[in-house]
């Protein structure tokens, strides 16, 4: 009997895992295990001190090397990453923004040293800053300087890498950070015609090419668990790029209109309790971003079902690439054309989702584009507001977080026993290794040459030349990152983006628990004599400040003063201000997994200021045995993502407070 | 108690060591009935002890301003000329909660191991007129342990009248395109400030737009009965230019005071002051047991408020002998 022939498919999209940890060798062995498994591109992951561009023994650097991506530090980082995986045959995405020209100048030496055709290179950079200042925190530069940058690279790679993405512009990480579809929508493309237009203000792309560049832009976006909306949102970001580009543009041609983009999965509905519920979210959202063939995302990375507990291992990202696997391949989603057209149910979504974000945007460049709402804080004001709905709507349980706020009973799940012990954790040898490894590669260098390359970068600079020829000059002669950021931040400065937090409306309904909340607080505080003076920390070079900005703006609705300083800052910073504004408790919020080097410096910088009593809260992911090797004297709680009740926090800061200060609320205990 | 007992080290605080204003600092903030004896005590030392040369310099504006940037700019000039430098900002409250975001700390850059600069924040409470109800008590531990005090206003406009009874110079801030902050002082409801500064100059073409119409302002220009002619000037705190120029205008205007001029304009200040602290302690009613607002501040005017909280007892024993 003869075989039936099976039926035509579309090719699938592009399945990557986002990776990269703790050196360029380790991380080597990794790619190739996932290359020689059927992986198609690269997504590589560097460490916070390289993406905020600092040598690994720079002082921020210290507990962050390694940890959540690969340092890259030098053309041998490179060379060493991609030891044995010819560039010119991969397509290689990069995380990286503030100092996108320079890592970009380390793989281009690279891919000069392996012979390869730079025409014919395939990848790309992430290179938006805008989505830095306001949600993933690792800018260094003024907006500004920061957007001019980012054209510097558009139109290197307009000349020179025609198959290059120069620029992902990103909605993930403002979903990340609260953002509701409509501000997703409004706020990418705002952010992307900023970057167009800085690059067409530079002028030195004749008017005809310029839909060329316009066709290079690729996009990043995330797919939440409402998966049908979530669909709706990507055509409706289909349909309004497209006018863009036509109207503002002016590119006639419907191929260079055309909006691709790259997905990775919400990463924030992940919960940590039960997690083996995640395999199913990660489907559904998975689903948003595939169903419909008009809107098809190019390229997919899913984030592994354990990764609210910690750093999956490869089995975990296995799974994550096998669920991509079988939707192309087994099912027949890929023989169809798009299944709903035609559809008025979709359509009116549509509608409505279109008319709201094309508002909204407007709005912003009537403001004066992204930069200026940036600036003025209105985007993050906007963004934190949002969060702070959803978080009430889990708390009130209007939004439903199966086992978590409903259906909360399980069996205990095979598959989280023993798991602590068995995440892929960073040796902290790590760093050390690293620090003598950059340490030998300086002093192998030819430091004339590194003198003379940064001389030039300078002089560059300063005269409006060539930045990514003189940044690969740099990268060839061996400067190393944090040599090539310094530079940069002697010409343009660094900046402190808004932290958001200041222009938040009170929350709505406080609530009978709010009302006990603002009861207590001003019980304690008359007792004081002062109101209760909060301080929120966030030491280290984490970026993610969602978690800091909800409790701040929840203590100021519970009656506190708050102090908060943003992102970034060192724990002698965070000494100085509880210090100097008398405040009554420290809450140090800290992601990154560096609490360990972090959480002790600070402790230590309070003693040494004579505030040995003052009570310090922590926030984060930090594992119980941690917590026995920081001082606990000083650590009165430990609050994780899952404590996603902000009252009962409060309640416990009040506690915390009360109790340092020999106060007795017992007889007004809620 | 006494000072010494409660912690509180007068020569810390003089020598301006951060743990010894920081203490002070909790101390007059206070609002126990009980610590006010102390604080009354401190307060009394730390006018006599008060640097001669002291400068305070209200920051006000509307909010968005760039005020905070600003002071972030004037620090480092005075920092950079060896002055010691005070900072104290107040941020409103929540009307609802009584919570308060004191936000301006974090747009202020400053380097945390420097020993001749100490910020503080404040929230406002139930306070208008942009400062808050300590803000004097702190002012006068700063002019004991600084030589130049910035004061940041909560910048809700209008009604930030509260700048003027305070500082010895009054910096108004605007950012280009906002016109509706200059009608108020069009309108005459607000005084023109000894300097404007329309920052974010960056902006060039925005920026001089704002400017020419300050410029066309009655009182800008136009020597005032002190002897100062109002300034404005052009400042882009982002970047850092103008702040050179804008300081060189601060400091004209203090040399500009004559010793007497200061002393007064420094005098009818404590007046105002301890009227308020009559005002907080015995409300409108003890007010109008004294003949009301203008009766007090006249007697005030004749009476020897150097130590404000002794005039406050002067005062305060003609209720209880009424």
């Amino acid at each position: 009997m003869k075989e039936i022939e099976p039926p035509a498919k579309d090719p699938p999209w592009l399945m990557r895992t986002y990776s990269g940890y703790a050196s360029a060798a380790e991380s080597n062995r990794l790619y190739r295990a996932n290359l020689a498994k059927g992986q198609t591109g690269l997504s590589i992951a560097f460490d916070l001190p390289t993406q905020t561009g600092y040598d690994s023994d720079h002082i921020l650097a210290r507990g962050e090397v390694g940890k959540l991506g690969v340092p890259m530090r030098t053309r041998e980082d490179m060379e060493a990453l991609f030891d044995q995986i010819p560039v010119e045959r991969m397509n290689t995405s990069m995380t990286i923004n503030a100092p996108t020209a320079w890592v970009l100048a380390l793989y281009l030496s690279l891919a000069r040293q392996q012979g390869a055709d730079l025409s014919q290179l395939r990848g790309t950079t992430q290179n938006d800053i805008l989505k830095e200042y306001l949600s993933r925190g690792t800018y260094i530069f003024p907006p500004k300087a920061s957007i001019r940058l980012a054209g510097e690279v558009i139109r290197y790679a307009f000349h020179h890498l025609p198959k290059w993405n120069p620029i992902n512009i990103c909605s993930y990480h403002l979903q990340e950070s609260g953002a509701e579809p409509v501000q997703e929508v409004a706020f990418t493309l705002a952010n992307a015609v900023c970057v167009l237009d800085a690059v067409r203000a530079a002028g030195d792309i004749p008017a005809q090419d310029f839909p060329q560049v316009v066709g290079r832009m690729a996009f990043f976006l995330n797919a939440g668990i409402r998966f049908i909306e979530e669909m709706c949102k990507v055509r409706v970001f289909s349909r309004m790029w497209d006018r863009i580009c036509r109207e503002r543009y002016g590119v006639s041609d419907p191929g260079l209109r055309r909006f691709r983009y790259g997905v990775q999965v919400n990463s924030l509905g992940l919960t940590e309790r039960q997690p083996e519920n995640n395999i199913a979210r990660i489907i559904y959202e998975f689903l948003g971003v595939v169903l419909s063939k008009s809107a098809r995302a190019r390229s997919v990375q899913l984030p592994a079902w354990n990764e609210a507990l910690g750093l999956p291992r490869k089995w975990d990202q296995q799974w994550s690439l096998r669920i991509q696997q079988i939707l192309a391949h087994e099912t027949d989603l890929l023989e169809y054309e798009d299944i709903f057209e035609g559809s008025a149910v979709i359509g009116r979504k549509e509608k409505l989702l279109e008319d709201a974000a094309q508002a909204e945007l407007e709005r912003i460049l009537e403001m004066g584009g992204a930069v200026e709402a940036l600036e003025n804080g209105y985007l993050k004001r906007c963004l934190v507001e949002s969060n702070a709905r959803r978080i009430r709507e889990i708390e009130t349980g209007r939004r439903v977080v199966v086992g978590v706020n409903r259906f909360e009973e399980g069996e205990p799940s095979p598959l989280t026993a023993g798991l602590d012990a068995s995440f892929l954790t960073v040796d902290d040898a790590v760093e050390n290794e690293q620090i003598a490894i950059l340490r030998a590669f300086r002093s192998r260098r030819d430091a004339g040459r590194v003198a003379g390359a940064l001389d030039h970068l300078h002089r560059t600079l300063s005269s409006g030349g060539e930045l990514m020829a003189a940044s690969i000059a740099c990268a060839e002669a061996g400067v190393t990152t944090g040599e090539w950021s310094d530079a940069l931040r002697s010409v343009y400065g660094e900046y402190r983006a808004p932290t958001g937090v200041g222009g938040v409306a009170a929350s709505d309904g406080a609530g009978e628990d709010m009302r006990a909340v603002i009861q207590r607080v001003r019980q304690v505080s008359d007792r004081l004599g002062r109101n209760l003076k909060l301080l929120i920390g966030k030491p280290g070079l984490d970026g993610h400040s969602n978690g800091a900005e909800q409790i701040a703006v929840k203590a100021r609705d519970a009656g506190m003063e708050v102090v908060y300083e943003g992102i970034r800052l060192t724990p002698e910073q965070i000494a100085e201000s509880a210090l100097q504004e008398g405040v009554h408790v420290v809450g140090l919020s800290i992601l990154s997994g560096s609490h360990l080097k972090l959480v002790p410096e600070v402790i230590r910088g309070l003693e040494e200021r004579g505030l040995k009593t003052l009570p310090v809260v922590l926030g984060g992911i930090i594992p119980e045995s941690d917590l026995t090797k920081m001082p606990q004297a000083s650590i009165k709680r430990v609050f994780a993502p899952r404590d996603y009740h902000l009252n009962r926090i409060m309640h416990e800061i009040v506690d915390v407070v009360a109790a340092a200060n020999g106060i007795d609320l017992s007889a007004v205990t809620p | 108690m006494n000072l010494r007992s409660a912690g509180i080290e007068l020569d810390g605080i003089l020598n301006a060591q951060k743990t010894a204003i920081a203490g002070a600092l909790n101390l007059l903030e206070n609002r126990r009935p009980a610590e006010e004896g102390l604080a009354a005590e401190l307060i009394e030392a730390l006018t006599r002890h008060a640097r001669p040369d002291r400068h305070v310099i209200g920051i006000t504006g509307p909010p968005g301003a760039g005020k905070s940037t600003l002071i972030s700019r004037l620090v480092r000039e005075y920092r950079s000329a060896g002055r010691r430098v005070g900072v104290l900002t107040v941020d409103p409250s929540s009307p609802r909660s009584g919570g308060a975001l004191l936000g301006d700390r974090a747009r202020i850059d400053y380097d945390p191991g420097d020993p001749g600069l100490f910020i503080r924040s404040m929230a406002a409470g139930p306070h208008l007129g942009g400062l808050a109800w300590r803000t004097r008590h702190c002012l006068s531990l700063f002019e004991a342990a600084y030589d130049r005090i910035l004061i940041e206003t909560t910048g809700v406009g209008q009604s930030e009248t509260e700048i003027e009874k305070v500082a010895d110079t009054v910096v108004y801030v605007v950012q280009p395109g906002s016109g509706d902050s200059l009608q108020f002082m069009k309108a005459g409801i607000m005084e023109i400030p000894h300097v404007l500064v329309v920052n974010k100059a960056d902006r060039k073409n925005l920026a001089l737009k704002s400017y020419h119409e300050l410029q066309a302002l009655a009182g800008v220009g136009r020597r005032r009965q002190d002897g100062w002619t109002p300034e404005l000037m052009l400042v882009s705190a982002l970047e850092g230019w103008g702040q050179e120029a804008l300081v060189a205008a601060l400091e004209r205007h203090l040399s500009l005071f004559s010793t007497g001029h200061l002393e007064n304009l420094r005098r009818a200040h404590r007046v105002q002051w301890v009227y308020l602290l009559f005002a907080e302690r015995f409300g409108s009613h003890g007010v109008e047991r004294l003949g009301g607002e203008h009766r007090i501040l006249e007697r005030l005017a004749q009476a020897d408020v150097t130590n404000p909280f002794r005039a406050l007892q002067d005062l305060a024993g003609d209720i209880v002998g009424t």
